[in-house]
């Protein structure tokens, strides 16, 4: 899709971004030594970390991936919004309170705290860095899809643009910076979504989104000697059909390019419904026939009828939180199904109307098939709440937080305020993600920007000022990640593993050249990873994150049995099993431009296998490896 | 471990009472959790019934488990406190 650029936009987005980088250098000079480096000195307070805990993990994930997901399948987006928090409980509950008591400076010296053991060290640094990378690709999808329509750049600049930003915040600056600069965005981004989801319920149901929204042509034809032709006086003729599986598609001479249209039979008539296109042919890319330029392609997303009150209505006018949903259920949307296939040389994308009750956009199986589920589909669903549960409590980045306040209660406090500003956010997503739903604001390109594109929908000044949060909440997401990544390589394993005696000065410069190597490390994997739900590829850091590190953390926290042994073989099991799993995955699979059907694991979702493989794992070593540990309590 | 200063031994005890309520609620949010899930495994068809203000069960229980974790959390906090401010007041006497 080709955006308008505003220069009004760029200049609040522009301005947005410098005060976040005037802000980090401020703090920066205030940060000397290591400990002031990794974990703010211990010393900040804690409702500014809670929202900053907020702002950590409201990243590109919650807010880009929901809230897009939501807009393209329904409930099933709004089913992360529910398992993300849900993770919260398991931070809370069971590993804040002793995770604070046991640490020092990162998640590695917390787990090393028991046992002082060098391969404790060498693998759970290894797992902060591959886990961190894993949440670092969506962050960067979602920073590139971001300056699409805002700057008008390609994906690709935006991903280098906020890598090159953050390697230089945090090679300069570290965490303190990063704590307040989360607080202020984090405290924005709620704010931002309270005023779009107050402008969407303002807005109510319509079934004409904007003056120059277009529905969609519908074509009449009938079938004479086997061949479809128009008879509804359209200026307009079928070429030829496609049967693809159920559905059947024609190739129109319309308004002076090819385009496709999907065949409808109804009776001895057949209705062409107009579709989007994209067709990659060896002279070029067309968008819905014509060259990009032509500005052909359209934003999409719509009511197809409204039930208000028993009766048939064009809009609604205001509604409630509550009758907002409950109407929309009685009404029905039109959402846009991704098919592909070949014609001729011709790669073929296309996206047809698809009329979906609103009972179906309100419950879970638009994405995740759940009646007459197979039972991988099934599996695959089990899989994706358990690393949604179990993931939150084992990113090294939000762990990493837990040390910045002076006390236990301080962390709990912290970590109370952060769900609940969290769980507001979250019911918020329900209602932006609908919003952008059915207000024709869905560039089907990318589910990443329904959330911003509708937040343009009501206004280029909401608009920008929601990208600059946004990306700000990238910048800060991958600056904490970068932060935890780099501690990992330069604290946990130069100084703790290699035991290198690094002075505090030099303990810092490692930490900024390894931030400098992640940051490039993350900037490649962001434009490698184009085009995916940013949401769906957080999941995956998720289970990962739980694979590698939820059986270490509890079981240490937990089992007295367990032994350093253990835990080292258990993080590699976790890491190995989780990254296999999603390496062989349909998802994957579609991204190395194979069929996903041919996928040798069925299910996207590792979680499942991965993380009791590891428990068990940690469980079966420990038990043979308890002379050691006899010996090593004697010292 | 068996035999650490009298003072220590208080704030273990402290602790572990903190860590057995935490497993607790932990538990009673993990089964409702559970629930959901199993109600989208075994009877999916069941979150489109609708249940309060013409909402259906899937958002309802949706909205509730988010709900529920800050309420839980916020009484969790509160017992927590409490146990350390009457242990505190002990350590005192």
């Amino acid at each position: 899709m080709i955006y308008d650029v505003s220069i009004y936009a760029i200049l609040i987005f522009v301005s947005f971004v410098a005060l976040v980088l005037g802000l980090s250098f401020y703090f920066a000079r205030k940060t000397k030594s290591a400990s002031n480096y990794y974990a703010a000195g211990g010393n900040i307070h804690w409702g500014v970390n809670g929202i900053a805990f907020a702002g950590d993990y409201l990243s590109a994930a919650s807010f880009l991936g929901i809230c897009g997901m939501i807009a393209f399948s329904g409930f099933d987006g709004f089913i992360y919004s529910i398992g993300y928090l849900a993770g919260w409980v398991v931070a809370l509950f069971i590993v804040a309170e002793p995770l604070k008591r046991l640490g020092k400076f990162t998640f590695t010296d917390a787990l090393d705290a028991k046992f002082n053991s060098r391969s404790i060290k060498l693998t759970a640094a290894i797992s902060t860095l591959i886990v961190s990378l894993f949440y670092l690709i969506p962050q960067m999808v979602g920073a590139g899809d971001l300056v699409v329509p805002l700057l008008g750049l390609p994906h690709w600049m935006g991903v280098v643009l906020v890598g090159s930003i953050v390697i230089l915040i945090v090679a300069t600056a570290g965490m303190t910076s990063t704590t307040y600069v989360q607080f202020i965005k984090g405290g924005l981004l709620i704010i931002a979504s309270i005023v779009l989801t107050t402008y969407i319920l303002k807005n109510g149901l319509t079934l004409n989104p904007s003056d120059d929204y277009h529905r969609g042509v519908t074509i009449g034809a009938v079938m004479e000697d086997d061949k479809l032709v128009v008879n509804d006086g359209t200026d307009a003729e079928v070429m030829y059909t496609y049967q693809d599986g159920d559905y059947e598609y024609a190739k129109v001479q319309f308004e002076g390019v090819e385009r496709w249209f999907q065949v409808i039979q109804a009776g001895e008539n057949y209705e062409l419904l107009e579709m989007l296109s994209i067709v990659y042919t060896p002279d070029g890319t067309l968008y819905n026939g014509a060259p990009k330029s032509e500005r052909k392609f359209y934003p999409v997303g719509h009511m197809n009828k409204i039930m208000f009150k028993g009766q048939e209505v064009e809009e609604t006018g205001g509604l409630n939180p509550f009758n907002f949903l409950e109407h929309l259920e009685n009404s029905e949307v039109v959402r846009f199904a991704k098919h592909t296939f070949t014609d001729g040389e011709d790669k073929v994308n296309v996206w047809s109307q698809n009329i979906t009750h609103g009972k179906d956009v309100l419950k879970p199986g638009l994405l995740l098939k759940l009646e007459g589920a197979s039972l991988w589909q099934k599996i695959n669903f089990i899989s994706l709440m358990l690393a949604l549960f179990f993931g939150t409590s084992a990113l090294p980045h939000v762990l990493i937080r837990y040390y910045t306040v002076p006390s236990q209660r301080d962390a709990r406090k912290s970590t109370i305020v952060a769900v609940a500003a969290i769980g507001f956010f979250y019911i918020l997503t329900l209602y932006m993600g609908l919003g952008a739903m059915i207000n024709g604001v869905i560039d089907v390109e990318s589910s990443n920007m329904a959330g911003p594109l509708l937040a343009k929908y009501f206004g280029v000044g909401l608009f920008s000022f929601i990208s600059a949060i946004a990306f700000a909440t990238v910048l800060g997401t991958v600056a904490g990640l970068i932060v935890a990544s780099s501690g990992a390589i330069a604290h946990d394993f130069i100084d703790n593993y290699l035991k290198k005696e690094l002075t505090d000065k030099a303990k810092v410069k490692a930490g900024r050249i390894a931030a400098f190597c992640v940051g490039l490390l993350a900037i490649l994997l962001g434009i490698l990873f184009k085009g995916m739900n940013v949401s769906f590829l957080v999941s995956l850091a998720f289970a990962v994150a739980a694979s590698a590190n939820l059986p270490a953390i509890l079981m240490i926290l937990f089992w007295k049995k367990t032994t350093s042994n253990g835990v080292s073989v258990s993080i590699i099991t976790g890491i190995v099993s989780s990254v296999t799993l999603i390496l062989l995955s349909p998802s994957m699979f579609e991204r190395y431009g194979l069929n996903p059907a041919d996928a040798i694991i069925p299910i996207d979702n590792p979680g499942i296998f991965s993380i009791p493989l590891s428990f068990l794992v940690l469980i079966v070593v420990s038990l043979l490896t308890q002379k050691n540990k006899a010996d090593a309590s004697i010292v | 471990m068996l035999h650490g200063p009298a003072a220590k031994l208080d704030e273990d005890k402290s602790s572990k009472k903190k860590a057995s309520l935490g497993i607790k609620l932990f538990f009673v949010y993990f089964l409702l959790y559970a629930g959901f899930t199993a109600i989208g495994i075994f009877k999916p068809t069941l979150m489109g019934v609708k249940v309060v203000f013409g909402l259906n069960l899937a958002v309802v229980y949706g909205f509730g488990l988010i709900i529920v974790a800050i309420v839980m959390g916020w009484i969790y906090h509160m017992i927590c406190s409490g146990y350390e401010d009457k242990m505190n007041k002990e350590e005192q006497l």
